[in-house]
């Protein structure tokens, strides 16, 4: 097996008084795309936090490109993890173009004192052309919809010319197309780049067939791990929400029927 | 009207303060209005006339009690600030109305109600001294410096400071930066402007370049030019009807606010349409 470029070991997190991982272990190999699922309060967003470096660890170890994650390279570290969050409300009168957030990916590696030149901004425009957003290049961000914000945050961690890709429910509170359409774009991404990617998520209906290997996450542990068709199942399903196996069944036909064959 | 007025040593020292203070008070604005947090300057500059109280209390320049108030209001904001998610506006609040508390206490305890306490309250541009200008220029200079070089860290900073640091920006170092740059700007703007006045300088400014334009350089610029323009216009007006200068700045600040509200570009935005994104 090659080396893992992202290692977690016996990782526990903890806010204030409440343990969010207990524990978790989880090994992920270069241009894995990893889908993680669960319900709210699982601790998938933590997970991905702890391997930019954004979540403090109890006790346990990260490593992140064969180094471990501390808290004095954690800014190093950043440089080179592109993060995608939920979309969140951009003030639609912040003085900033689509174009400038973008550059925002470069302003890490670019590090103190040195201003985005040529080379920079032709990176930042060959990303916006990548997510389908030339057009609105110079538009405030402010005005953008919310799929269009983010195709424009995925533009921003591709101007940050990442090894691993974060993203925390991008497609939340988007329309059903946006949400397929990112998630495609974000799998294009992920093979044009040669990238590795997690990917957090509650797209049970797309998700397995974009992402390579699925993570189920419930209070705080990893419950399942495996190619997604193994993991999509009724009892899977059943186990991660708490509800009866035929309710899931009813919910979600296309289960049943995939269990039936 | 006899303008004769403006040979004198006081009259410039007047017009150079208000140029100084309108461009570092119009500069910080510029941060407390994209960062949204208006209560981090009512909180601090409330701190920082506290501090200058407590300073004529026990007889220390109020300079230097003022800058330590405000310090420690910094660091308290500080952390409430970076949470992020909650507003801060209710511990702001305590704080705010904590530090007035602490003032008006300091007033009663003074043996007689000094004029040096209400010039901190009022502010009295025509009695600058040379070390009050001395002390305002190098804060104006320190702050336009630090946001001339660390532009693309603040700028970061400001849009989203979870995403500057997932970029790898040491983005809680700026938000400090900035919230002591705050207190400093405002302790060296307390003579001249005042305490309960200087907020509406650091605010009113920024807030007026806020609705003109979708460029935050170009905000910058025009905070900075209204903060001077405020400052200019106020202390003609108080000459020439015989106000005093800092109602008459801070007026004339606000009624730059209405006007740029009242043409601002952005108000009728939602009715132009915004074309979708072509799929390709």
């Amino acid at each position: 097996m090659p080396e893992p470029i992202i290692n977690i070991e016996n990782a526990v997190v903890s806010y204030r008084e409440d343990e969010v991982l207990h524990g978790i272990s989880l090994q992920i190999i270069s241009g894995e795309f990893v889908g993680i699922i669960g319900p709210n309060g699982a601790g998938k967003t933590t997970l991905l936090t702890i391997v930019n470096g954004l979540g403090k660890l109890v006790s346990g170890s990260v490593q992140v490109l064969g180094k471990p994650v501390t808290n004095n390279d954690r800014h190093e570290l950043r440089k080179q993890v592109g993060y995608v969050a939920q979309a969140a409300n951009i003030d639609p009168r912040m003085p900033m173009s689509v174009r400038e957030v973008a550059m925002i990916g470069r302003y890490g590696i670019l590090g103190l004192f040195h201003r985005p030149g040529k080379k920079d901004w032709n990176i930042v425009d060959e990303a916006l052309e990548m997510v389908g957003m030339s057009h609105l290049a110079n538009r405030p961000i402010g005005h953008l919809s919310g799929g269009e914000q983010q195709r424009a945050a995925i533009a921003r961690c591709l101007a940050q010319e990442p090894k691993i890709f974060l993203l925390d429910e991008p497609t939340a509170s988007l329309d059903w197309k946006a949400r397929t359409d990112i998630l495609e774009l974000v799998r294009r991404i992920h093979d044009t780049r040669h990238l590795t990617t997690l990917f957090v998520t509650h797209e049970l209906e797309t998700l397995p067939r974009t992402c390579d290997r699925m993570v189920l996450m419930k209070a705080g542990r990893i419950i399942g791990d495996g190619p997604p068709n193994m993991m999509i199942s009724a009892e899977n399903l059943a186990k991660l929400y708490d509800l009866p196996k035929a309710v899931i069944a009813e919910r979600h036909p296309s289960l049943h029927q995939h269990k039936e064959k | 009207m006899d303008f004769a007025i403006f040979g004198y040593q006081f009259m410039q020292n007047a017009i150079l303060a208000t140029f100084l203070g309108g461009i570092a008070c119009s500069v910080i604005g510029v941060f407390v209005v994209l960062l949204h947090m208006p209560f981090i300057g009512v909180a601090m500059a409330h701190a920082a006339f506290a501090g200058a109280l407590f300073g004529l209390l026990i007889g220390v320049n109020p300079l230097i009690t003022a800058f330590a108030f405000s310090f420690l209001v910094a660091l308290i904001i500080g952390p409430l600030a970076d949470r992020g998610q909650l507003s801060p506006d209710t511990s702001l609040g305590v704080i705010f109305s904590l530090m007035l508390g602490v003032a008006f206490l300091i007033i009663g305890l003074m043996p007689t109600t000094r004029s040096e306490a209400l010039n901190l309250l009022w502010g009295s541009v025509l009695t600058i001294t040379h070390t009050d200008l001395f002390f305002l220029a190098g804060v104006a200079v320190v702050v336009v410096g630090l946001v001339v070089i660390f532009y693309k860290e603040a700028q970061a900073a400001v849009f989203n400071r979870q995403i500057a640091l997932a970029v790898g920006l040491p983005a809680t170092a700026i938000l400090y930066a900035i919230l002591f740059l705050t207190g400093a700007t405002i302790t060296v703007s307390l003579n001249s402007i005042g305490g309960l006045l200087i907020f509406s300088l650091i605010l009113n400014p920024a807030a007026a370049a806020y609705q003109l334009t979708y460029n935050m350089k170009k905000m910058f610029l025009l905070a900075a030019v209204f903060g001077v323009a405020s400052g200019w216009a106020g202390l003609l007006l108080s000459y020439v009807f015989n106000l005093p200068s800092g109602a008459t700045i801070v007026i004339t600040s606000s009624l730059i606010f209405g006007v740029c509200a009242l043409f601002s570009p952005k108000r009728n935005r939602r009715k132009t349409p915004v074309k979708p994104v072509t799929e390709k």
